[in-house]
């Protein structure tokens, strides 16, 4: 590969400037003239009839533009996979904070105390509120069973393997909790509704899309009659991919009938309270072993809770069973997989979508199996880590030339891991801060799962303006992770243009075709490369038509695009995905190519666990990851750090507190993730094995991060106390409880 | 913001005799707002019940003096001012301490000790080293002033020693710890930002091995801050350089502790792991005091 | 209650507004004067995105009655740096990848520039430190970090920003 001159450079975010200036215009900032607001009513049981409702005097109620399922002029659900979940409740409440009823007026300040006046009455109809009881089935709240979905994936055959004499076998089960995303800007929308152009909605979200279907559901318009704009948005993390549809869909609902433009954001508690979190889960590992070492069987039992509906559950699953089986090569390996519906707000995608609660329980459960078999963690995984030319678990052939072996060493001497280990093992049994180090190691897939990217077929463009700009036609949306950036270095590499003239189109259906989702660390690999090839076509097309040398300057090659326009009117190339060749995907039996592409990695974590107080801090994080070419230096570093630090959170703090499918402390005081004092130095490494089919070699980065930093702590942790922990999050409390148990001064306690 | 501003009114008075006027002539009606740390929390999350406020953020409560024996610390002093204090500094160093505790930088900015303690939190950060420090504390109002020991501003769970018309006017510290032994600490959700789920100051003087004065101050193990006075009591005395003797003082310390608070279980923690904690706190205490004293 | 009219200057310039006295300090700046550069990301003094100066002092806009504000002197992120000429923090800040998604930079680099009024040459503990209040979910904290450090050197070296 020759040299490159954008791509690969730490050049500047593009929208960097208006944020650092402030002059970035996020939805709360944005007025409409007439605009009026909303607000929403919400149920306070789990589950349950509505009898009737309410409104209590005192209020000005004539003044309100009032919106209930009734006035619903298409269909009475948000477009996702099922359609199962609606946009307002009709009758049955399956949730608590699921929306029934919406308010509109122009002066925000009377809308809380109007929310508070609605009086819903309920009949209440008893409810579920873990996988246990789910699994239970005494109560059926979703389908026949309670199973929003389910999955069998199976390679070579496991009873046998387990019949085998002479082995070892490991068994275990690992928990993981809810997670809140807790960007730091809220849900918003604004919708405006006007009868010949329809309804426009700009909102904070990653999927215009997504949006745009679901409005067309709920409005009953036409496509052409349904806008979508995103604007700048405050952080998503998945947080923002299907949720946006339900609150924009309400916005629709309320500028529909009252004839203005509503805006609708939420606050910090609705937020939080009201809107999807990641998955819990519960993992079961049985895994047959050789005296030796070598992995034979895995035979694992994975479940979701994914709340009320099934939204994006049956994604999340699938992604999870793929990467349960982690980056080791299994001759034989079942996975069973479900997800159960509870009466809670529906689980949604978050950062790893499945793959951080699979690889907890399987880079936790390589330690103990390690130590089962009598060697070290890292001996155990060179013995059983994938190698180029053999098979993962739906049976892909990993093509790549990977070395995770090397991978693994390299980090491990980044964090000086063998001296730690040894010294600490000295060290710890006098001391009451005991230190420990543990790492993980594992894959991410990028993009779409199986045949997802087909089904997708993506388009994206590139064109030039009248001015002699670039621009880049996706609706790939920014939200912090650097989409406008690496997508603009792209086209200007491949234009062969400086990277300023080049520009991103609007975020607006109305412009960009659609070039997919903006979730599964597809955007750098998927959409990246179709910009490649689209901006590609641009310069042929100048080329062929003798407006442009083969060498030429920036202002060459824009005298020549303004020449163009001048003469056929415009200038614009598109590109559409075509799957890689020689792939197959078997979404019946699970077997085949799950992802073009897996990105891998090692992390290391070091922590202290002091007994005092049972907490414990993590003191230094080695993350190596190989995801391909880096794109841009400076923010494939900042989505390292950050997808770690939701890491460390995920694993210590963050702490969903449930009361019947309510969370309890939804407010950032009581929902702990880590501040500037909280966070060791991370330090990022990067492995670059240029991927063929992705833009200038590169794989996906996004959510990576996010998979590798519990199990790395939790190992740590159990090297420091010489207690196994299974379940996140970890908290002093947890810890406390099983130290303590044993600990005389606790006994003394409970004689007195 | 759940809160409707239009129904609400805030006076700012200006100056400290205005205010107290105010309190005085309608006793009740007009809820003191400092650095509304406290106050607009609520506020904005439509919590508060009260619609009149009246700003005490007046130049008269926000001294700090040194004189002779005593420094002198106006109720309506920022916890930043306290942290970069030199006197404080020097011979209140816990207080120092737990003032970086509180909140973040913002929060020290504009949140104040009176409301610290007039919010009467059993999760305050101020409270452990007042007690430690034998903190006294003068209440002001327009009938006059009136100064009593901090032990006796707690009256119980939110309630205080208080009028309706009063206000803290100060927080007296006796500069006589230079030489004592200390011992501070806050155990939080996090490193920052965090609210205690157990804090604990304390001070002793230790001679020839054996302890003759003890002051131990510790947050969120009962429904105020609280005084360790039972277990001050069980530790006056005893020997703290025999290392067998000090196991058996340790249990002790425990039990005594163990006897005079109830922690619950709340958002932030468990009963469990704070009665744990606790003794575990104690413990170390009395662990660093003793190698002090050898 | 009624309205009252309230004078304060704001990044320098001597403003007039009219607000209920318990007004939040924020919603005045964000509405009346339509400085959105301010944020809110909780409302209860927790993250750190509505931060702007008082009298130099780093607070939370989101916790000020406006009457407390009157008379004081205002710095939001609009009167930290301008267009053509960005303040250092900004400008390291762009360099250095300390805005991923943006909402928390402002309150972000005022904590910044306040802490380095403060204490010219942080170490990185008395960084971490300096910004414990202002809550940030995409970045991890360490390009800001290196921004704080790159600004503090750009600042001492007298180099125009
Ligand atoms: C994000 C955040 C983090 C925080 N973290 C901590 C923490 O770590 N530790 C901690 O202890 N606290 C913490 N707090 C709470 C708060 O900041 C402190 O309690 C602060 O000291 C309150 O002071 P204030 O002046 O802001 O109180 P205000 O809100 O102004 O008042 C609080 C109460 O005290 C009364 N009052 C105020 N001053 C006086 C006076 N002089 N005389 C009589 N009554 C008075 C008021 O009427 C009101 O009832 C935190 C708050 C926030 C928002
Ligand atoms: S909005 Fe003010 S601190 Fe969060
Ligand atoms: S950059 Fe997104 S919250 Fe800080």
């Amino acid at each position: 590969m020759q040299s490159e001159r954008v791509v690969g450079q730490p050049v500047f975010r593009k929208e960097g400037l208006a944020k650092v200036l402030g002059a970035a215009r996020y939805i709360d900032d944005l007025s409409m003239p007439g605009m009026i607001y909303g607000a929403t009513v919400r149920s306070a049981i789990p589950r349950g009839r509505v009898l009737g409702i309410e409104f209590s005097p005192g209020i000005p109620w004539d003044e309100f533009t009032i919106v209930t399922a009734k006035d619903i002029p298409g269909k009475n659900y948000i477009a996702m996979i099922n359609n199962d979940w609606p946009c307002l409740v009709d009758g049955v409440v399956n949730h608590p904070q699921e929306p029934i009823l919406l308010l509109a007026h122009p002066d925000r300040h009377l809308l809380p105390q109007a929310v508070a006046a609605v009086h819903v009455r309920y009949e209440e109809m008893s409810s579920v509120h873990s996988i246990e009881e789910s699994e239970r089935g005494r109560t059926i709240i979703w389908g026949e069973d309670n199973v929003l979905k389910s999955y069998l994936l199976e390679k070579g055959d496991v009873d046998a393997a387990f019949a085998q004499p002479d082995i070892i076998i490991v068994v275990g089960e690992y928990t993981t909790g809810a997670q809140e995303h807790l960007y730091i800007e809220n849900n918003g929308a604004i919708a405006m509704y006007d009868e010949h152009a329809g309804v426009t909605l700009w909102g904070s979200l990653q999927c215009p899309f997504y949006a745009h279907k679901s409005l067309m559901a709920v409005t009953g318009l036409p496509e052409d009659k349904v806008r979508v704009i995103q604007v700048e948005t405050g952080g998503a993390f998945g947080g923002k991919e299907d949720y946006p549809s339900m609150i924009g869909a309400h916005a629709a609902l309320l500028a529909m009938k009252s004839g203005r433009p509503v805006k609708i954001v939420y606050d910090r508690a609705e937020d939080m309270a009201a809107t999807t979190k990641r998955h819990p889960s519960r993992t079961r590992h049985r895994t047959a072993v050789t005296k030796d070492g070598k992995l034979l069987a895995a035979d694992i039992e994975l479940c979701l809770d994914g709340g009320a509906y099934s939204t994006l559950s049956s994604t999340v699953l699938s992604r999870a069973t793929i990467h349960s089986g982690g980056a080791y090569f299994w001759p034989n390996i079942r996975v069973r997989s479900k997800a159960y519906a509870t009466n809670t707000p529906p689980h949604g995608a978050f950062r790893g979508f499945g793959a951080p609660q699979a690889l907890f329980a399987t880079e936790r459960h390589m330690d103990r199996v390690a130590k089962a078999v009598g060697l070290t963690p890292e001996e155990f995984r060179r013995r059983n880590l994938l190698l180029t030319g053999e098979t993962t678990s739906t049976g892909q052939v990993i093509r790549q030339q990977i070395d995770l072996q090397g991978w693994m060493e390299r980090a491990l001497d980044c964090a000086n891991y063998r001296e730690k280990k040894a010294r600490f093992d000295r060290e710890n049994p006098d001391g009451v801060r005991k230190k420990g180090i543990g790492f993980a190691v594992f894959l991410h897939g990028s993009g779409f799962t199986g045949s997802g990217e087909r089904y997708l077929n993506s388009l994206v463009g590139v064109d030039a303006t009248a001015e002699g700009r670039i621009r880049v036609l996706v609706s790939s949306t920014e939200f912090g992770q650097g989409t406008n950036t690496i997508l603009c270095q792209i086209a200007a590499e491949t234009l062969g243009v400086d990277y300023d003239v080049v520009e991103m189109a609007p975020p607006d259906t109305g412009i960009v075709p659609n070039s997919g989702p903006t979730v599964a660390s597809r955007t750098a690999m998927v959409v990246g490369r179709l910009v490649q090839s689209a901006a590609l076509g641009l310069k042929q097309t100048l080329i062929a038509s003798g407006l442009l040398g083969e060498r030429y300057l920036t202002e060459e090659f824009q005298a020549a695009a303004k020449a163009h326009i001048g003469k056929h009117g415009g200038l614009c190339s598109m590109s559409r995905y075509q799957a890689p060749p020689d792939v197959y995907w078997d979404d019946q039996t699970y077997r085949g190519e799950a992802y073009a592409a897996y990105a891998w990695a090692v992390y290391v974590a070091e922590v202290t666990v002091e007994v005092t107080t049972y907490s414990v801090a993590v003191d230094d994080f080695v993350a190596l990851q190989e995801v391909g070419r880096v794109l841009n230096p400076v923010l494939a570093t900042g989505q390292v750090e950050g997808g770690v630090a939701q890491g460390i959170g995920y694993a210590l703090y963050e702490k969903v507190s449930w009361d019947r499918g309510l969370m309890k402390n939804n407010q950032m005081t009581n929902y702990i993730i880590p501040t500037s004092q909280d966070l060791p130095k991370i330090r990022v490494y990067f492995e670059e094995v240029p991927f063929e089919h992705g833009a200038y070699g590169a794989k996906g980065i996004g959510e990576l991060p996010m998979d590798g930093p519990a199990p790395a702590i939790l190992n740590a942790i159990a090297h420091a106390t010489g207690e196994d922990f299974n379940a996140i999050p970890l908290l002093p409390e947890d810890i406390a409880e099983r130290l303590a148990a044993g600990a005389p001064a606790a006994q003394e306690m409970a004689t007195v | 913001m759940r809160s409707c501003s239009a129904e609400c009114e805030l006076l700012t008075p200006g100056s400290l005799e205005a205010v107290l006027c105010l309190l005085h002539d309608e006793p009740g009606l007009w809820t003191p707002i400092a650095g509304g740390t406290e106050i607009m929390v609520l506020y904005g999350a439509g919590k508060l019940t009260e619609r009149k406020f009246v700003s005490i953020a007046v130049p008269e409560l926000r001294e700090i003096t040194e004189d002779g024996g005593w420094i002198s610390v106006g109720g309506g002093c920022s916890f930043t001012q306290i942290r970069r204090h030199v006197g404080i500094q020097k011979h209140f160093p816990m207080l120092a301490q737990c003032a970086s505790w509180l909140g973040g930088i913002a929060n020290q900015n504009r949140g104040t000790i009176g409301g610290n303690l007039a919010n009467a939190s059993p999760a305050a950060d101020s409270p452990p080293a007042l007690f430690a420090y034998g903190a006294e504390l003068e209440l002001i109002s327009a009938r006059g002033k009136r100064r009593i020991p901090y032990e006796e501003f707690h009256l119980g769970y939110k309630k205080t020693a208080l009028a309706l018309d009063e206000l803290i006017g100060t927080v007296l510290l006796p500069k006589r710890f230079d030489d004592s032994l200390r011992y501070v600490r806050k155990v939080g959700t996090r490193n920052a930002q965090a609210i205690s789920k157990i804090c604990m100051a304390a001070t002793a003087t230790v001679k020839h091995g054996h302890v003759e004065e003890i002051r131990i101050g510790m947050g969120s193990v009962a429904p105020t801050p609280l005084r360790l006075a039972a277990t001050e009591r069980a530790l006056m005395g005893t020997e703290l350089t025999d290392a067998a003797i000090l196991n058996v003082v340790i249990w002790e310390a425990r039990r005594a502790l163990a006897s005079e608070t109830a922690p619950i279980d709340d958002i932030r923690s468990t009963a469990a792991y704070r009665t744990l904690v606790a003794g575990n706190l104690l413990e170390e205490m009395l662990r660093t005091f003793a190698g002090a004293a050898r | 209650m009624s309205m009252r009219e309230f004078s304060l200057r704001v990044n320098g310039v001597e403003r007039i507004v009219s607000a209920p006295p318990m007004a939040r300090l924020l919603d005045v700046l964000r509405q009346e004067l339509g400085l959105t550069g301010t944020k809110e990301g909780c409302g209860e003094g927790e993250c750190g995105s509505c931060s702007v100066l008082i009298n130099g002092e780093l607070v939370n806009s989101c916790l000020v009655p406006i009457a407390q504000a009157a008379g004081t002197s205002i710095t939001t992120i609009e009167g930290v740096g301008a267009h053509t000429k960005l303040h250092p923090v900004q400008q390291a800040f762009l360099q250095c990848g300390g805005a991923q998604c943006g909402i928390c930079t402002p309150g972000m680099i005022l904590a910044a520039v306040h802490l380095l009024e403060k204490c010219p040459n942080p170490t990185r503990e008395q960084i971490e430190e300096g910004l414990n209040g202002n809550l940030c979910r995409c970045t991890g904290y360490m390009r800001i970090f290196a921004a704080v450090e790159k600004a503090a050197t750009t600042i001492e070296a007298g180099v125009p920003g």
